[in-house]
């Protein structure tokens, strides 16, 4: 069920990465979130630059959440909505927008700017109506998976190499806290929306199933892209469940999308070996299989993102450092296992 | 080294893999899951070997080339061993997961029985084993060069992809025998799985002798095709009743209800 989702994100973004170089070329521009250059001269300056740069990340996404659970939480949902509003329209107009250049410029294919504008600004406005109102429930889906492997691209440029590691260690580990612990904040911005039994922004969540169907025009918001979505998932019981009878409704955050397609990334875009890529997607898939399970049997909102994140990290390493090589010296003598 | 290889090659070796997991498997998420969980084990045992491989590397005498092959073959032979030990362990889990799962949705019947499990795990393996053998080698003959310029055989790609489509139905084929015997308590079937699985890999050691490899390697693939067809329960029976479309079970089971 949300199989087909995270594997076309990843597949997006690994597909991306393979062919335009954009978005692997090493350039000095960093995001302010990540203030440390990593090309200094000796190793521990670059370790200790790498740990101060997911820090700062870190605290970022914390003060963000928290501000959000805080706006959330006083009613202030015009703040949301706007802040909301801002970030999907700098995702699904100048992000796509720079998307559509690189792969123009890869093909060497021309395009005047009037028809470029045209499509953009189609592809952008039918977005955000989707996203933030009404639309077909898999064009939303379409639109979500687009928007989670564009903001995934743009930490995979933008993240140098170790921070990047870092950073999805450390936002597995918040993941589990903020969502497990009693005063966490996802917790609560879960537990607040039940109080009040209304859906949980439905456009920062992505959804396998159509719920239930929100009443007026506050098309629920999409997600911000400067902050952390909530990465929780949790199961919600579908009242016109007119599908297959597995169909649970199952809700999994694009915040955890975009760090799954982060780590695919990343193992795609370093060194260009293929086995690693499908290792680290196999481990997510089992991750998520693992999470998926353990909240058939919890039936409360879990973080969806330390098992997979681990799985990944762990089969990352080993199969970067231990497989490769092995696979290397058995393809050249032409050996088979 | 042009997009006629590259297509051609991705199809020969994922083309009856592919076919079968979309026929078969795409349509129903449980057994997708334990698809990619065979996948998953399948990558462990993998990993485990290349670290006993790399341990036993980093301590021998790297300039000896003799010594080099010496421990390869050795990482061969136990990576084999590795994956039927991981094979017969992700038996066992998918026995205890059965019953399990069996509380869990509270139904009187399994929604999966242990010869689906067997057929999808052996499928798994295939896919990741094939993956891993022929990914790189597919992206390379996408770019530029010219195959066997330096007097190597120009058959890499081909018989690349062949034994590749071997491998992956053998795996398929291992799999099914493989949980039939465990279930069965044919001890001798499971020793005769992990030999003929030795003797594939051992027959790769002749490479460039393509010929010499291929074919062997695709006899045992008729053959432990067949065995696995009678020991999912085939027969020559019902063999033809399904080629004449006279199977009524297979007729029944198909038919959707509006």
């Amino acid at each position: 069920m949300l199989f087909v989702p995270v594997t076309l994100c990843m597949l997006l973004v690994v597909a991306t990465i393979k062919s335009l170089h954009f978005y692997t070329d090493k350039t000095d521009q960093q995001l302010i979130y990540t203030p440390f250059t990593e090309n200094t001269s000796s190793v521990g300056r670059r370790l200790l630059n790498s740990v101060l740069n997911a820090v700062v990340m870190i605290g970022v996404i914390v003060a963000m959440t928290v501000l959000l659970v805080f706006l959330y939480k006083y009613r202030c949902y015009k703040v949301i909505h706007g802040w909301l509003i801002l970030s999907s329209l700098l995702l699904l107009f100048w992000f796509s927008f720079m998307y559509l250049s690189e792969v123009l410029k890869t093909y060497n294919v021309a395009m005047d700017y009037p028809t470029a504008g045209v499509l953009i600004w189609n592809f952008g406005a039918v977005g955000m109506a989707c996203v933030h109102w009404k639309g077909p429930l898999a064009l939303q889906q379409a639109y979500l998976i687009v928007v989670s492997a564009l903001m995934a691209l743009v930490f995979v440029k933008y993240l140098p190499e170790w921070s990047a590691w870092l950073i999805l260690a450390l936002v597995s580990v918040y993941d589990l806290v903020a969502v497990l612990s009693p005063k966490g904040p996802l917790r609560m911005l879960v537990e607040t929306a039940q109080e009040r039994n209304e859906p949980i922004f439905p456009a920062l969540i992505y959804s396998s199933a159509m719920a239930w169907t929100t009443g007026p025009a506050d098309g629920e918001p999409g997600r911000a892209s400067d902050e952390e979505a909530e990465p929780s998932g949790r199961a919600a019981a579908a009242e016109d469940d007119d599908d297959e009878q597995e169909e649970r409704g199952v809700k999994l955050g694009l915040g955890d999308f975009i760090f799954y397609s982060v780590l695919v990334g990343k193992a795609a875009a370093g060194g260009g070996d293929w086995n690693t890529t499908a290792a680290c997607f196999v481990a997510i898939l089992i991750g998520l299989c693992v999470t998926l399970l353990l909240l058939a049997i919890f039936k409360k909102a879990l973080p969806a993102l330390p098992i997979s994140i681990t799985f990944g990290l762990i089969c990352y390493f080993a199969t970067d450092s231990l497989a490769r090589p092995f696979m290397d010296d058995l393809a050249a003598h032409h050996f088979y296992i | 080294m042009t997009a006629a290889v590259f297509f051609g090659c991705t199809f020969i070796a994922f083309g009856p893999a592919i076919a079968l997991f979309l026929f078969t498997i795409a349509r129903e998420p449980l057994r997708v899951i334990f698809l990619i969980a065979g996948a998953f084990f399948w990558l462990v045992s993998l990993l485990l070997s290349s670290l006993v491989w790399f341990i036993s590397v980093q301590i021998s005498n790297k300039d000896s080339a003799v010594q080099q092959k010496g421990l390869l073959i050795f990482g061969v032979v136990l990576s084999v061993l590795l994956q039927e030990t991981f094979r017969f362990a992700y038996y066992k889990l998918l026995k205890k997961a059965n019953e399990g799962l069996l509380t869990l949705s509270q139904e009187e019947t399994m929604p999966i029985s242990i010869r689906q499990l067997a057929y999808v795990s052996g499928l798994g393996f295939g896919f990741m084993s094939g993956a891993f053998s022929v990914v790189n080698i597919l992206a390379d003959s996408v770019g530029p060069g010219t195959i066997g310029i330096h007097g190597d055989s120009q058959h890499y790609f081909l018989s690349s992809a062949f034994m590749t489509m071997a491998i992956i139905l053998l795996h398929m084929f291992w799999g099914v025998v493989f949980f039939d015997a465990c279930e069965k308590q044919q001890w001798w079937a499971v020793a005769a799985v992990v030999i003929s699985h030795l003797v594939v890999s051992c027959l790769t050691f002749q490479n460039p002798e393509y010929v010499a490899s291929l074919v062997p390697t695709y006899v045992i693939l008729f053959l432990m095709g067949i065995w696995a067809f009678y020991s999912a329960g085939g027969s020559l029976r019902n063999l033809k009743l399904c080629l004449t479309c006279k199977d009524k079970d297979f007729l029944l089971a198909n038919h959707r209800p509006r």
